[in-house]
This record gives C-alpha cells, structure tokens and sequence, in this order.
C-alpha cells in the first residue's frame, strides 16, 4: 500500500504542518516528517478534516437503483468528503432483516469508496406495526446500531417505547423521523404565511414538536439512547435544549438544507424544494445555526435522497420528497456555519465526523487527526466559489436544490483508511 | 397663441394648417354636403371611430340639427378589434362602440374621422359596421385628407385635402379632447 | 419571455383596471347582431381541464370563440393523462400544437405556474387546487363594480371555507388592488393559521359583519369537510354562517349577494337569497365570458401581453 506524506495541510484549520500515512493508519503529525518513499501530496492552503460521516443517507439500493446504487452514492458522498454513510432503510425491500442489512453492508464493501454502515428498520416493512428483528441486524455482520423507519414516523408510542426498550442491549439507538401522521395528512410544504398565500396544504412545526417532546419522555422514562432525524424548527431545538438540560440521552441531527433554504423557495412551486421535513421559516433556519453551533443539535446529516428527474418534473403535489446533499454538504456547513463565524473547523469536525460517528457507534471512523488514528481525511481548499452545477454531480441524481447557487470551497482529497477515493478534485 | 405657449412642454409643437374658425367652417361646409347628398338627410346615422371621430360626429350633428332644425342620430364605432395592425403593438385599451337607438339597419352610415391616411382604419370600421348590422350605404366623412391610400378607400366628404409626405405627421387638436381646436403639421 | 395570469397578485391596479374597462367593452358583443369579434382568428387556444368544471370550461370556451380564435378542448378524461402521461409531456404536446394560449384547471396548486415554466404560449390559469382562480375574481370584481360603481372604499365580506378557497384567495388580493375593504368570515377552522399577513379583516361572528357590508359572497362549502372536523355539523354551519332571508334582511338597501357557484341551497345561502333582487349569480355567469374575453385580447390580441407577469424557468 502506497504511503502518502501530506504536506503543509491546516490540521481542522490550524498552523501548517505534515501528516504521514502509511499501512492505512496516521503514522505521524507534525513538521519535518520524513516520509522516506511515501507520495507527497501538496496540501498548502487546504484544510485538514477527519473523514466526515454521514448518519442518513439514501442509497436506493435495493429497489431504485434508477436513482441511486451503493456505488454511485458511496462515489458522491466520497466527492463530498465522506468517508462513511449511514444507509437508510427505507429501500425496497426494506432493510428490516439482516439478510438486507447484510447484503447493503457488503455492497458497500465491494465498491470501497466509504464505509457503508446499514440503518435497520425499527419496525416491519416500516410500517409501524411490529418489530423487526433489530437484534438479528445488530449480530449481523453488518453490526447495525442505528434504528430508523426515516420517511415515515414511529407514531404509536407503544412500539415506540419498545423499540427504545429493546436497542438498550446492543447500544443501539433509534432514529426518529419526528412526524405526527395525523397532523401532516395530504402536508405539502411549511404550515405559514407561505403555504397560507400558495394554497399548500401545511406541515405544521407542531407535528415535529409533538413527536419529539413525546419521545424524549419515553426515552427518559426507559432509560434509553434517541437520536432525532432532520430538526427543522426552532420549537424542536428548544425541546432537545430541555431534554439535555435534563440529563436524557437524546441527540440530533439537522440537515445542510435546513441550515441554508427556508419555504420562500416554495413560491417558484419547483418541487425541487421539496422535502420532508419541509424547509421551515428563516427564523427556524437562524435557530437551526445556533443549535448546531452550541451544541444542541449533535451534528449534520445530508439525507441525501435521490429522485430520478422525472419524480421532480411534475407539479409539486405529485412530486417526490427529498433533495441531494453529499457533494454539497460541507460547502453549505461551510456557507451557513463558517463563513458566519458560528462555528471553526474544530467545530465542522465535531459536527461532521466525531459526533456522528460516537452517535452510530463506530470505532474505525470520527476520530482525531493525529498518529495511531486509523487515516480518514479529507483535504479542503475553503478559497473557491463557484456555482452548484447539477450536471457536474457524482450522484446519478441531479436534484439538488443548490442549483445555480454560489457556494464556497472544494474538495481535493479524501483518504479512506489511507488510500486516497478523491484526489486533485478526481474520484481515484 | 403666443410662441411661449406653444413651446410650453407637453404643448405639441408643429405648423397649424387649419385653425378653430377653418375647422368650424370645415364641419359646417360637410354638414351641408351630407344633406344634398343624401336629399335631406332622413336616413343618416353618424358614427364617429374613436377617439376624434366621435368628437367630429358630435359636432356634425350639431351643425346638421342647427340648418334642419331636427336632431339627427349619432353615435361611436370602435373598430380596434378589426384592425389588421392589432399584432405589430401590444393589445391596447378598447373605446367604445355605442349605436343610436333604432341602430344602423337599412340606414345612410355615415362614418367620420378625423385624419384618412393609409385607409386601414376605414377598413376596419367597414368590417366592425359589418357585425353590427347592415346600413343601406355607407360614406365616410373626413376633417383632413393626407393622401397616401393603401386600401381601395376614398373619402365622401373632405375638409381638406392636404398634400404630405410620408416622414410627416398629421395631428388634429379638437377642443373637447386636447383643449383647443387646429390641424398641425409636424416634422419633416 | 412571455407573460401570464397565474395569480390575481400578478395584475397591477392598472392591469386590473385595463381588464376591468375592457371587459366593459367587450360585454357589448352580447348585444351585436354577429356576436363575434375577429381579434384572435388564427389564434389557438387549448383548454386544458385536469379537473371537471364545465361551467368554468364552457365560460372560456365561449371567449375564446366570441374572440375567433381556435379553441382546443383537452380534457384529462379518457385522455392520455388519465393513463399516466405526465403535466410536462401534455406541455409539450401542446407545444408541438402551437398554442399561443392556455387555460388550464388543475387539482394541484401551482401547476400553472409549472406550465408556464415548459410552454412558449401565455398560461392563464383557470383554478388550481386550493390555490387560486384569478378569472373568477375578475368577474366578481366586474359584477361589483358593475352594480355599485367603483370598488375603492367599498366592504367585501367573503363567507366560508377560505382555507380551501382559491375564489377567496384571489379575490382577497385582486379587491386589495382595486381599494376595496375585504372581510372574511369562517370558523377559525376554516382559515389558514397565517390568515394574519393577508391585506383583509377577519371575523368569527357573520351576524356583526353584515350591517357593515356592500357586498357578501358566499363560499360553497363542502359537505366532506365535516368528516375532517372543520366544523361539527352541516346544519351547524348552516346555522352560523349560512345565509338566510333573516340574515339578508341586516344587509344595506343596496348591499349585493355573490356566489361563484355551484351553490349549495339550503347550506351556505338559502334558495330565497339566491333568487332574491340582491343576487348576482346569474349575472356573474355571463360576465364571467366578457372578463375572460378581456384577459384573452389582453394576453393574446397584440404583438405581446398587455397584462400579467412572467414566470421564470
């Protein structure tokens, strides 16, 4: 395995220094390394990250791999800097056994462009009505510690209760997609002003709020670990708020769209703003950003969701949900976090690699660049902007609703375990 | 009018080759006309095109009512939608078509305007009076003719004719609508 | 770009002015011996109907047909569409046909507006889901002005289901653009919860408001709306919103009724109130076919619209 000496990188943007990699681990951080035969990769003025890890991505595969496959959406998120994904369950058929589970965890190993680790079903067929077999996923070669039905809501508190009751003897946690069904029925986009003056029907902030206020009880109440999916309003981040502040294990996660777009966007009824949750309030968005910079909101995650062209060529009513975010992802953090002064890189690591990573359990991933630590890197040059391109995407998706917009760095490379997937901006 | 008036912004500059007393004269000395022509004018309609024709109309009732002693019917013809030009400009504003009770059926029609020019706007008007019902004649009535005809059109009644070339412009003032009475003559 | 009429909102007072004259003038036609003008000939028109409504249907067909243009039906039953063909490939069949323009009706808010995004010809739209119904504000707006003179000052009271209305929608902007003071009435169930940002009053109680109204346009309300619980009974409703002779009677001598149709009698207006000497549904009917007239010259009758606003790719 080639060694790789990065030279003069800003180690999560701090003072030029050197990064040795070799046999897929950090050998050595610091200036003057010797790297002996090791390829020099020129890193002046690029930043230093840990490979970022994602807790909700759609690959697709099974069922539409029209849209996306294990390959191409492990080829994006490693475009974006990634270096693992969570693979929701939500593909068909649904991963609620561990021979999906399995199957997606092996995909993702062959293709060997990101950790691929599979998100299991809490519930059968994410239907809401029975368990499914967490504890055979969890064995699973797969090793799944991380529960989520994502697209539909766990509502019925009982099974909501189990579930939480059930992941404690893994360390598992469950996933919510915080969305009251009767409260959301026939829902098109944010309940306001917006959808008061497009004749939308409204998702109301409330269905999220309700759910989450619920659920963080439950998991007090049973002495569980839950992560929340996709924080979209300004009342969810005050429920989280309490609910730490009370000592409960609840974390949470908000998506890169939500920090950056707010429902306005609604007024062109392009559905590529279309997405559930729905983009909320510029207020939500302004107290997503501070929860996400103290700490309130654990970490981004892009739920990536691809969507042929056709699932989005329509009227907004009939259109699919979702929007692309891998390759995106830390330029939007950068757009919404840094270039605010909201948060440092120290603190886009956190959010974007140690956090996610200590959320979903894994060992290998989210670590600190410094020697010993397995060699996940990605290598940022913050100066460019340029223009979100859809055509220019990895993705096999081109819905991305950043389009045309201005955003700032690139990403030069990224090293999984050592071996570089993305260099020179190219996926190797 | 004095020549600051005249050079007073807004106010439209140009030669005046007919004023208020020719333009009254004008009016009177078609009145008459119609009158012989149609021996006593017992059928006659008038229908101004819009915006000075009406005016016209008006006051060639007036002058008819003054030398018969009767009232004789008038009323306004908007021929906008027959226009063949309506493409080549932006859709405009609509004025109105108004008819005088007992309408145009088996009646003399006679059409008045103020400027005949190309004939295009006699043309539309000849088609718009098509869709309202059928006049036993129609002759037209015109304050000024410029010449330059590009339809098979002529006038029954001419103010005056006035030699023009194509770079000019023919304007016609009428108190009702622009405050003062003249024909101008403007740009060469 | 070309222009369109998607929103009352897209219409200027001018605009809205200009259609309201010309409509004016165009509502003579009825009255001419040929009734038909030849303004649109060599114009087509495609009526493209995703949604039964043969009133509204029948109302732009008969503009598009007094103004000569060639009209086009296309409905979404037993069509291509109702096997699964989708809005943009019906656009660019209509492309293909040449359309200069299309009234479309749609069960899902802003598919005009996604029309306008894949056709060169102007989009009017002709009700979009509970979204908005431009042309019948505009001929709500003739009927008023029609009877009371100029709407600038003038109290509008709209009566029911505003959150599912787009009549209330457009009327609530098209009458704040002409002067007009505009109240809603419903049940707080039955407005949208931002109903606070529209440029209207809102009420609860019909019985205060009515004294105070020149105008009062019933909404029809739907029967199906009880079982979602927007209000406990039909009778209920009835009872506090409808629109009875009782009620009528605290009306101003020369207040108007409004209905856009199709009623329901005996729900949200009583049959004497229909037919009583207030009542302008009959009117509004055949107005309705002079307005649409008007956005039809306006939009296709010269070189480019005179009227609406552009929707951006």
């Amino acid at each position: 395995m080639t060694a790789y000496l990065i030279r003069d990188a800003r180690v999560l943007g701090g003072e030029p220094t050197g990064i040795l990699v070799r046999d897929g681990v950090i050998a050595a951080v610091g200036a003057n390394l010797d790297g002996g035969d090791a390829e020099v990769v020129d890193a002046t003025g690029l930043i230093a990250l840990p490979g970022l890890v994602d807790l909700h991505t759609h690959l697709r595969e099974p069922g539409r791999e029209d849209a996306e496959t294990v390959e191409s959406g492990t080829k994006a998120a490693a475009m974006g800097g990634f270096t693992a994904v969570h693979a929701m369950a939500n593909t068909d058929p649904v991963a609620d056994t561990a021979g999906v589970v399995e199957q997606v965890w092996r995909l993702g190993r062959e293709a060997g462009y990101c950790d691929v680790h599979p998100v299991g079903a809490v519930t059968n067929g994410i239907r809401g009505e029975t368990l499914a077999e967490l504890g055979a996923m969890a064995d699973s070669a797969a090793r799944v510690r991380v529960f989520s039905d994502d697209g539909h809501c766990v509502s019925d508190a009982v099974i909501m209760r189990r579930a939480l009751e059930y992941v404690k003897a893994f360390d598992g946690v469950v996933a919510q997609h915080a969305q009251e069904p009767r409260l959301t029925e026939g829902a098109q986009m944010n309940e306001g002003e917006m959808s008061a003056a497009l004749g939308m029907t409204g998702w109301p902030a409330v269905a999220e709020e309700a759910i989450i206020a619920r659920d963080v009880l439950l998991t007090e109440h049973v002495g569980s670990r839950l992560h929340v999916c996709h924080v979209s309003t300004a009342g969810s981040v005050e429920i989280i708020r309490w609910a730490k502040s009370k000592g409960i294990q609840v974390t949470a996660e908000v998506t890169p769209h939500h920090l950056l777009l707010n429902d306005t966007r609604a007024g062109s009824y392009d559905p590529i703003f279309k997405v559930n949750p729905p983009l909320r309030t510029p207020d939500d968005v302004t107290a997503l950003r501070h929860a996400l910079a103290d700490g309130t909101i654990d970490c981004v995650a892009t739920d990536h969701a691809p969507h042929p062209v056709e699932a989005k060529e329509t009227e907004w009513a009939v259109a699919a949900m979702g929007m692309i975010g891998l390759e995106t992802a830390l330029h939007v953090v950068q757009e919404a976090m840094i270039e605010t002064d909201l948060l440092d890189w120290a603190g886009v690591a956190d959010r974007m690699a140690y956090a996610p990573a200590r959320i979903g359990r894994l060992s290998g991933q989210g670590r600190p660049i410094e020697a010993g630590a397995p060699a996940n890197i990605t290598l940022y040059d913050p100066s460019p902007r340029r223009a979100v391109d859809p055509a220019a995407m990895t993705s096999k998706s081109r819905n991305t609703p950043f389009a045309g917009l201005s955003l700032p760095g690139r990403v030069v490379a990224t090293f999984l375990r050592g071996r570089p997937t993305v260099l020179e901006g190219k996926l190797q | 009018m004095t020549a600051a008036q005249s050079a007073a912004p807004g106010d439209p500059a140009g030669k005046a080759v007919l004023e208020a007393p020719d333009i009254r004269r004008a009016v009177t000395r078609i009145a008459h006309e119609i009158l012989e022509r149609t021996k006593g004018g017992a059928d006659v309609v008038l229908l101004g095109i819009q915006t000075r024709g009406v005016t016209l109309a008006e006051r060639l009732a007036a002058a008819l009512r003054e030398v018969e002693g009767r009232a004789f019917p008038w009323g306004s013809l908007d021929a906008t939608m027959y226009r063949d030009d309506l493409r080549m400009k932006p859709a405009r504003a609509l004025g109105r078509t108004e008819l005088p009770p007992g309408g145009v059926d088996d009646r003399v029609v006679v059409l008045v305007d103020d400027v005949l020019f190309s004939g295009r706007t006699v043309r539309a008007a000849l088609d718009a009076l098509n869709d309202l019902g059928r006049p036993r004649a129609v002759q037209l009535a015109v304050l000024v003719d410029r010449g330059h005809r590009e339809l098979p059109i002529r006038a029954d009644y001419v103010g005056k004719n006035l030699p023009t070339s194509m770079r000019e412009k023919v304007r016609v003032l009428l108190d009702e609508n622009d405050e003062r009475d003249a024909v101008l003559l403007e740009g060469k | 770009m070309n222009r369109h009429l998607i929103s009352a909102a897209d219409l200027s007072r001018d605009d809205a002015l200009l259609i309201l004259d010309t409509a004016e003038e165009l509502s003579r036609v009825a009255d001419q011996s040929v009734k038909k003008l030849p303004t649109l000939r060599g114009r087509t028109v495609v009526n493209l109907f995703f949604e039964d409504s043969t009133r509204t249907r029948i109302s732009f067909e008969a503009a598009a047909k007094r103004l000569s243009a060639d009209v086009i039906n296309f409905s979404a039953k037993g069509s291509s569409v109702s096997k699964g063909e989708s809005l943009k490939d019906t656009a660019l069949t209509l492309e293909a046909m040449g359309a200069d323009g299309v009234v479309i009706r749609h069960g899902a808010s802003g598919a005009p507006h996604r029309l306008a995004q894949w056709v060169r010809g102007s989009v009017v739209n002709a009700g979009d889901g509970t979204h908005e119904h431009p042309t019948q504000a505009l001929l709500d707006a003739f009927t008023m002005r029609r009877r009371l003179g100029n709407l600038e000052g003038r109290r509008v009271t709209i009566v029911g289901d505003v959150l599912h209305s787009r009549v209330a929608r457009s009327n609530v902007l098209l009458l704040a653009t002409l002067g007009a003071q505009v109240t809603l009435v419903a049940p707080p169930t039955l407005f949208p919860v931002a109903i606070g940002t529209w440029p209207c009053e809102i009420s609860y109680d019909l019985d205060a408001v009515l004294p105070k109204s020149d105008v009062v346009m019933m909404l029809r309300v739907q029967q199906e709306r009880m079982n979602a619980a927007y209000f406990p009974t039909v009778r209920e409703y009835s009872r506090r919103y409808g629109l009875d002779a009782e009620r009528m009677a605290r009306l101003p001598d020369d207040a108007i009724v409004m209905h856009p149709g199709p009623m329901n009698r005996g729900v949200e207006i009583a049959a004497e109130v229909a037919d009583s000497v207030r009542s302008t549904i009959v009117e509004q009917v055949a107005n309705g076919v002079s307005a649409r007239m008007a956005v039809l010259y306006l939009l296709l009758g010269g070189s480019e619209p005179a009227i609406g606003k552009e929707v951006s790719a």
